[in-house]
Order: structure tokens, then C-alpha cells, then sequence
């Protein structure tokens, strides 16, 4: 009965969700990193092999098993996200503390330059950035980060000034508590989880980003197995019928975005205690 | 009225800065770049010596300093004159016209559709919160928020172009049909597909915002007192909800111009349609600098005039907001 009950609480469910997602994505790292590239072999007696048991997402035009490339795809992708969005966590951190903590001036200069990134559509300046990058893995990777911190630093540096501007942070001060005690034991504990989350929650979007800027031919280079590579590739063969090259690799790209922004939401439920136990 | 000039007036001054500034960044960008623009340009052909290259740079200027070379367009700017693009070799504000005006249909068609859909199944889901088409209509947009706008295309063209062969696979007209045969129908028929991926794809963030503000009205106490007065559901919508709901949803669509123009270049390249967002490509992968700059002007002009509506939007239409202006 005690069992019973545990499995209905939200936070448990929550966690459970959590642990699932991870696991799932950690597997399909692993599997990616592990699979050596000559796995991916051409084999032309099985070419354009529609989806069955041997090849369960089917085989390309030079009989590549598209299961085997999707996977390496999806792990280059997680790679790219993970790093997209730590970079643009460092930038938000950096800009939504020392905005509104320096003040004045600063701050101005920070807000003025978010809104000079969102002045431009995104996709125009990572084209920009990834050209003067010469493409490839460190254009898409700048390019996502240069366009992605912009809502997280404006979600920090709106919590920084609540903090430095409420009742319990003026009370310290007049107890004369250090700046760094404040800083540790009042703004940490507001600003990290919801960092966090905020790290999370961009990596949707860095590798839609990534897939849809290599398929517009900008990102990744041709040989890479990146899924924007895998889908742009599969328009040439859409219309000879052969729809598993771009349904398939679409379809994982598109769960592991919606595990990854489900795995943010539940651990921002859990670690709001306003909402960990709420149904 | 003087406010409101005023109001503009300020944020002019703003979007020369802005202008400015972005071009210069843009300029920079393309200056950082490892690729050569003359090597873009031929390709990997070796028909062409080392001379003719010298020749192409001097035609283009490439040969100057960058500092010279970025004063000499903006003082040409200044005149009226965008400069030739590289690749279409015509003038840039040409190139941008054209390609404009089809883009235009196209995010048009787009920006209306998904609006009024997003917002009506947004209200209707938010109406019937918790009940099964509810969770359909808020699990498909959560799902659609995830998907890319091209491979909604892929998929789009998988379906009705290539097994159900009701619509054309891509381009804007017909193949093989003179300029002046091709009808306006045709038109439209190549219009639908690309219209209707980046339809679907902007539905998602209206109809779960107009979602949450439909919600948070029904539970106001004035909802609540409405029902204690025996108004009818259908009545508490038309007098409470619509009202409540539709000026941020107004708004709110006006500031997703930078989505839609993003989400164009994607459909616009899965559907070879020949708009701004297919030159937008083209001109960064063979690095044609001049058309470049234009398109990252047009599009901050685009974007800024979007928020510029929604900021003017707000004053005009929320009597509460109105009001104060004029005391």
C-alpha cells in the first residue's frame, strides 16, 4: 500500500522521469562514441533496403545502415548541445551577475547588447558567425552559444536584482554580513538551480539549431555522420520514394529534443519547493 | 498623438544604431572568415590562374583594406547605393526586392494562418482544460516546438508530394512553363506547401500562450462572479476571455517576425523556393558579401519593425494603458 502510493507522488514520478531520460541519453552516447565508423559500411547488394528486421530504419543509397548512422548522428548532436549549452550558461552567468552587481553603466551596456542579439533573426547570425568561423564543429558551436544566451541572462540578472533588492539580503547587510556571505547563502542558492534548468532547457534548442544550420550546408562538414547531414542528404532520394532516409533520423532527433526539455521541466519542478510536492 | 510621435521618434535613433552596429559586426564576421571569397565564388574549378583572380578581387575591391573597404560601402549606402551582388550580378536592393515580395506571400499567408489558429486553439484548449483535447492540442504543440520547420517539410513533401501527388514537390512555378503562361493558380499551388510547414511550426508558442492567459482569466474572481450571475459560458468567452486574451496574442505574434523570418530560410531551402531566405543561403555559401550586409539590414528593419507594431499596438488598443497616456 506504502509502494502504491509512492509510485502516484508527483516528486517521485518526477525523479523517475528524470533517471529514465538520462539513462536513454547516456545509452545513446555510449552506443554513438562506441560504434567505430567502419561499422558504417557500403554495402551495395543492400542498398535502398526499406525499413524491416535486418535494417530496422532501412539502408541508404550505397547500403549504409541508416539505425547505425542515426546513432552516431544523435550522439554528435547531444555532444554538440551539451557544449552549446554550457558555453551559453557561462556567458549568461557572467553577464546577468555582473549587470545588475556593477550597475549603472554595466548594466546598460549588457541589456543593450541582448537586445542587439535579438535585433537579428537567429538564423541569419549563426550563418554569419559560422561563416567567419570557416564552418564545422567550432562555427556551429560558437554560433549556437553567440545566439543562445540571451534569454537565460535576462532571466539571471531579473533574479539577481529581486535578491539584491529584498528585505532578508538589506537585513544582512545592516547585520553586517560580508558581500560574500550574501553572495554564497542568499544569491547561490536563487541563481544556481534556476541556472541549471536554464542550461538544460537551451539544449533543445542548440541542436535543432545544429541539425537545421548543417542542413542548410553551413554546419558540419559533408563526411561528419550529424543528422542535418543524414536529413539534407535524403532530399535528393525524397522523391524516388525512399522516405525512411528522412523520417526516421527526424523522428530520434525529435524525441531526444522532447526528453531533454522534459528532463528540464521535471528537474525545475522538483527543485522549486513551491512545486515538488504539488500535483 | 505628439507622444506617440515622440515614442517614434526615439525608437528611429535606436534602429540607426542599431543598423550600424550590425553592419559593422556583420563586416567584421565576413572579414574573420578563413574562406575566400574569390575561391567561393569559382568554385573548386582550376580553369582560372592565379592573374584572373587578381582580376576578380580588383573588380570587387577585395584588394583594399577592410577599414577602406567598409567606409567606401557605408558612404555609398549613405547615397542610395547597396552595391552588386556576386552572385546574381545586380543590384543588391534589386535582388532584395524581388525576393522579398515572394517571401512575403509566403511568411504572410503564414504569420495570418498560424495567428488565428494558434489563438482559437489556444482559447479552446485552454477553455476545456484537462479534457482529451486539451492534452491533444497542447501535446501536439509541445511536440511541434521540438521538431524543426525543415523536416516538417521533408515530411510534408514525403506525404502529399510524393505519395499522394497533390501538390508540387517545390520551386514557385511550374517547370518548363514560359514567365508569362505561368497563372496565378499555379502560383498558389506552389505556395501551399511551404506556407502550411511554417504554419504548423508557428502555431505552437500562440496557441500555448493564449493557452495559459485563457486559464489564468477563467479563474479570475470576475469569471467566477460572471458564472455566480448566471452569465452563460459562451457569453463569458465572447465578454471576458476574447477580450483578455487577444491584445497580448496580437502582440505577441508581431514580436515572433524574427521566428518566422528564421523559420522562411529553413522552409524556403526545403522547398527550393525562390524567396529571401533561399538567397539568404546562397549568398552565405558562396560568400557574396554585398547581398549578405542587405539581407542582415532587411531583416533587423523586418524584426524591429514587428516590435515596433506590438510596442504601438499596446498603446493604442489596451484602454487601461491608453488612458494614462492621455491624462
Amino acid at each position: 500500500m506504502k509502494l502504491f502510493r509512492l509510485q502516484k507522488g508527483t516528486r517521485e514520478r518526477a525523479i523517475a522521469r528524470i533517471v529514465l531520460f538520462l539513462v536513454i541519453l547516456t545509452a545513446v552516447m555510449i552506443a554513438g562514441s562506441h560504434i567505430p565508423l567502419d561499422s558504417i559500411y557500403v554495402d551495395l547488394e543492400n542498398i535502398n533496403h526499406p525499413p524491416g528486421l535486418t535494417h530496422l530504419f532501412g539502408t541508404d543509397w550505397v547500403g549504409r545502415d541508416m539505425l547505425t548512422r542515426t546513432v552516431k548522428g544523435l550522439s554528435l548532436s547531444i555532444w554538440v548541445g551539451i557544449i552549446c549549452s554550457l558555453s551559453s550558461t557561462v556567458i549568461a552567468a557572467v553577464f546577468g551577475i555582473l549587470g545588475p552587481t556593477l550597475g549603472g553603466k554595466a548594466d546598460a551596456v549588457i541589456s543593450w547588447l541582448v537586445d542587439l542579439t535579438l535585433s537579428v533573426p537567429h538564423t541569419i547570425l549563426i550563418i554569419l558567425v559560422s561563416i567567419a568561423c570557416g564552418g564545422g564543429f567550432k562555427g556551429i558551436v560558437v554560433g549556437v552559444a553567440a545566439t543562445h544566451w540571451t534569454s537565460l541572462t535576462r532571466i539571471i540578472r531579473a533574479e539577481v536584482i529581486r535578491i539584491h533588492t529584498s528585505e532578508y539580503v538589506m537585513i544582512s547587510k545592516r547585520f553586517g554580513k560580508s558581500r560574500r556571505f550574501i553572495a554564497l547563502h542568499h544569491m547561490v542558492p536563487h541563481v544556481v538551480p534556476q541556472m541549471v534548468v536554464g542550461t538544460i532547457l537551451v539544449f533543445p534548442h542548440a541542436i535543432l539549431h545544429e541539425a537545421s544550420i548543417t542542413f542548410l550546408g553551413f554546419g558540419l562538414p559533408p563526411h561528419e555522420p550529424a543528422i542535418g547531414v543524414i536529413l539534407s542528404e535524403s532530399m535528393k532520394y525524397l522523391t524516388s520514394g525512399q522516405w525512411w532516409l528522412a523520417f526516421f533520423p527526424g523522428v530520434c532527433l525529435i524525441c531526444v529534443s522532447i526528453m531533454v526539455s522534459a528532463l528540464g521541466k521535471s528537474l525545475e519542478q522538483i527543485m522549486d519547493p513551491v512545486t515538488a510536492y504539488k500535483k | 498623438m505628439k507622444r506617440i510621435s515622440v515614442f517614434i521618434g526615439k525608437k528611429l535613433c535606436k534602429l540607426l544604431l542599431l543598423m550600424l552596429v550590425v553592419e559593422v559586426i556583420t563586416f567584421a564576421l565576413m572579414e574573420a572568415s578563413p574562406i575566400d571569397p574569390v575561391t567561393a565564388y569559382v568554385g573548386a574549378s582550376t580553369a582560372i590562374g592565379a592573374e584572373q583572380r587578381e582580376l576578380i578581387a580588383e573588380k570587387w575591391g577585395l584588394n583594399q583594406p577592410p577599414a577602406s573597404r567598409f567606409m567606401s560601402w557605408l558612404s555609398n549606402i549613405l547615397k542610395g547605393d547597396w552595391g552588386d551582388s556576386m552572385i546574381y550580378r545586380r543590384p543588391v536592393m534589386d535582388v532584395i526586392r524581388q525576393k522579398f515580395l515572394s517571401s512575403l506571400a509566403l511568411m504572410a499567408a503564414a504569420w495570418l494562418l498560424s495567428g488565428i489558429l494558434g489563438f482559437f486553439l489556444g482559447v479552446l484548449s485552454g477553455y476545456k482544460e484537462h479534457s482529451i483535447i486539451d492534452r491533444l492540442i497542447s501535446g501536439y504543440c509541445h511536440v511541434l516546438i521540438s521538431t524543426p520547420a525543415f523536416w516538417l517539410g521533408i515530411l510534408f513533401i514525403i506525404v502529399f508530394s510524393v505519395k499522394l501527388h497533390w501538390l508540387p514537390v517545390g520551386l514557385s512555378v511550374p517547370i518548363g512553363v514560359l514567365q508569362s503562361e505561368v497563372s496565378f493558380a499555379d502560383k498558389v499551388r506552389h505556395l501551399i506547401l511551404p506556407a502550411l510547414t511554417l504554419t504548423f511550426t508557428g502555431i505552437a508558442s500562440i496557441c500555448l500562450h493564449t493557452r495559459e492567459k485563457t486559464i489564468e482569466v477563467l479563474r479570475s474572481d470576475y469569471v467566477i462572479y460572471a458564472r455566480a450571475r448566471g452569465e452563460s459560458g459562451r457569453s463569458i468567452l465572447h465578454n471576458h476571455v476574447y477580450r483578455n486574451v487577444l491584445p497580448p496574442a496580437v502582440t505577441l505574434q508581431f514580436l515572433s517576425f524574427s521566428e518566422l523570418f528564421g523559420g522562411a530560410v529553413f522552409v524556403e531551402q526545403v522547398f527550393s523556393y525562390p524567396g529571401l531566405g533561399y538567397t539568404t543561403v546562397q549568398a552565405g555559401l558562396r560568400s557574396d558579401m554585398p547581398l549578405l550586409m542587405g539581407i542582415t539590414v532587411i531583416s533587423l528593419i523586418f524584426v524591429f519593425s514587428g516590435n515596433l507594431i506590438a510596442d504601438l499596438l499596446y498603446l493604442v488598443i489596451d484602454p487601461r494603458i491608453r488612458e494614462r497616456r492621455t491624462e
